[in-house]
């Protein structure tokens, strides 16, 4: 990696998530280290969803299905009594990769805003299916009251060890998502952005390519579930509500779409933003919803955009 | 049974001609300017809300349309002038970006403006009352929201059909540039197809004001009902509009009245109890992707290329 002013910023935050614990517990504030937690789940979160955005072209706007799957999957385990994390965690993969194959071949086959609607509809399906099981609380969604048990090799109920867990699943799935995007397969996706008649003159199966993408992402999304559920101690419809979807695109956005790190530090800086705007004002959204709209019309690299990488400008805006 | 079956149609023909009155506006502004435009169920939103406001001050709720639908429109084209103009030859992302902003604005604006609690609106006695025709009740409020939506329907279908404006919407869905480069000042056909359409969202508010609950929100859940009927209905036809909206509408409304019945035949009792409420709230979606696997550019597609 080049020291760039970008990989420094990216340096830098992940260095400060790093000691976060030691100033929590420094300043005796425990929120810091949740909050912390909470925005490196979303990250993981943010990560999968610009694998499909930024590299892949695809704008999905149900995204935070695959992350209320996930949370879901822990629930309703945890309320059969199998609290085994290694079970639950293949049983979540499982799910939302599924969930991606079946909604992605739906959705894969039109483009343009055709594809966001569906993707959109199709996520609001799950949603409503979510108030829809009384069973599992419906509406008013599902406590959990045993974490996740991974054979006693750590206790999630313990905050710190949890949140270093996180961490280091976070960067996982930065280099995971660094490799990804410079392997041949990051580079056929790419290629079908810019160009997928071309991509298929070649010889690429594109729409093979394309739900390749779109079932890792769910399962990264899946994986930020599983982490969530354990975080809120609580899997609830809401947590897939088409808003929380649009959530993910803005932390994806804003912090630079189509660069490894930019959805961390857009994830970071968003969550960050609403809550020293929540506590500014009860009325906070009066100022982040105009806040997206100048961030559209005059940051459209994000905030990672604005710092030179060694390379030129980078990303695209064609979708679907 | 069957006079139940006959009211519920009716209730679905009638959600139907709702969201016609909102897909009609976004179809148009998709087909035309390309703009995914989310804060469209704002405009429903704030045309319910001023509605019900003007109404209850006035004592009158013609008086609350009459002052919404201006008030809206006005707005819309506001929107339109200062931030919306500026997205057209933006990719979706950015729009569907900018106006996800919009709506967190607008939701915060009436949570500030009117509180948290929804408005409630009161109707006028004439039409409070039920019509009672071949053994079924009709409320004359529904009736009278189904005739302003087909006289909506009508006006609409002459005004694309039947006029120069018209013509020029149509030229506009299939080759914008084009229409451009002929000498038509095409930005103002867009600020009046996106006023228009913020008026028809309006109006769609303020007669959904004493049906629904008028709150926060509001525009939200209907917005993507309305996604669902223009993707079905062909993104930029009015005619697809029209028949998808009246799909849904009745199918919707059928399928949270009859599935449980309808299940109850094949399954035991308690499973179609679990079953039915969560499958029915799902129908649509399930009627989206079947037409879209048959045809990926909806009913009557209006766009070639």
């Amino acid at each position: 990696m080049r020291l760039t002013a970008r990989s420094f910023a990216v340096l830098v935050v992940l260095a400060i998530l790093a000691v976060v614990p030691a100033i929590s517990a420094w300043t005796e504030v425990p929120f810091w280290t949740d909050f912390a937690r909470r925005m490196m789940i979303l990250s993981i979160g943010a990560l999968s969803l610009n694998l499909l955005m930024g590299y892949g072209g695809m704008i999905s706007f149900g995204h935070a299905v695959y992350i209320g799957l996930g949370a879901y999957t822990v629930g309703i385990c945890a309320f059969h009594g199998v609290t085994d994390g290694f079970v639950q965690l293949a049983i979540a993969l499982v799910v939302s990769a599924l969930v991606a194959l079946v909604f992605g071949a739906i959705s894969l086959r039109t483009r343009g805003v055709y594809f966001i609607m569906i993707t959109l509809a199709l996520a609001q399906m799950v949603f409503y299916l979510g108030v829809g099981l009384e069973k599992y609380g419906g509406d008013d969604g599902l406590p959990i009251n045993r974490s996740s048990d991974f054979a006693g090799l750590i206790n999630l109920k313990d905050s710190v060890p949890f949140y270093y867990l996180t961490f280091a699943l976070l960067l996982l799935a930065l280099l995971f998502v660094q490799r990804l995007v410079n392997s041949r397969f990051g580079m056929v996706i790419q290629g079908i952005r810019s160009n997928e008649a071309r991509m298929q003159a070649l010889g690429h199966p594109t729409l093979r390519y394309r739900l390749t993408a779109f079932v890792i992402a769910g399962m990264m999304a899946g994986l930020a579930g599983v982490l969530l559920a354990n975080h809120t101690n609580f899997a609830n419809p809401e947590m897939m509500h088409w808003t929380r979807s649009g959530d993910l695109i803005v932390m994806v956005l804003l912090g630079g779409m189509g660069t490894v790190a930019g959805p961390v530090i857009g994830t970071v800086v968003y969550l960050a933003l609403e809550e020293f705007l929540a506590g500014f004002t009860e009325y906070w959204q009066l100022i982040i919803g105009p806040f997206l709209v100048l961030v559209v019309l005059f940051a459209r690299g994000g905030l990672l955009g604005f710092l030179p990488d060694g390379r030129g400008p980078h990303g695209s805006k064609r979708d679907g | 049974m069957g006079t139940l079956v006959v009211e519920q149609l009716f209730n679905g023909i009638q959600l139907g001609i709702l969201l016609f009155l909102l897909a009609a506006g976004l179809t148009l502004i998709f087909g035309i300017m390309d703009l995914m435009n989310l804060a469209h169920g704002s405009l429903y939103m704030l045309g319910a809300y001023v509605s019900a406001t003007v109404a209850r001050w006035s004592g009158s709720f013609i008086v609350g349309l009459v002052v919404a639908l201006p008030a809206i429109l006005l707005l819309g084209v506001l929107l339109e002038s200062t931030v919306l103009r500026r997205l057209y030859r933006r990719g979706h992302l950015d729009q569907v970006l900018a106006t996800f902003g919009l709506i967190l604005f607008f939701n915060e604006l009436v949570r500030f403006v009117w509180g948290p609690a929804g408005v409630e609106v009161q109707l006028p006695a004439i039409l409070n009352g039920t019509l009672r025709l071949w053994g079924a009740n009709f409320p004359v409020y529904r009736l009278v929201v189904m005739g302003v939506g087909l006289a909506v329907a009508g006006f609409l279908y002459v005004l694309v059909v039947k006029t120069r404006i018209g013509m020029l919407i149509r030229a506009g869905a299939s080759n914008r540039e084009m229409v451009g480069a002929l000498g038509v000042d095409i930005a103002r056909v867009f600020a009046l197809v996106f006023g228009l359409g913020a008026a028809l969202a309006a109006l769609a508010g303020a007669l959904a004001g004493p049906i629904y609950a008028v709150s926060i929100g509001m525009g939200e859940n209907i917005l993507i009902q309305t996604f669902v009927v223009i993707v079905i209905g062909g993104i930029g036809s009015i005619r697809g509009a029209f028949v998808g909206a009246l799909t849904i509408g009745v199918i919707d409304i059928m399928g949270r009245s009859f599935l449980k019945d309808i299940f109850a035949l094949i399954l035991p009792p308690a499973a179609a109890e679990t079953a039915a409420p969560a499958v029915a709230s799902m129908l649509i979606y399930i009627l989206m992707v079947v037409v879209l696997s048959f045809r990926p550019q909806g009913l009557f597609p209006a766009r070639t290329g």
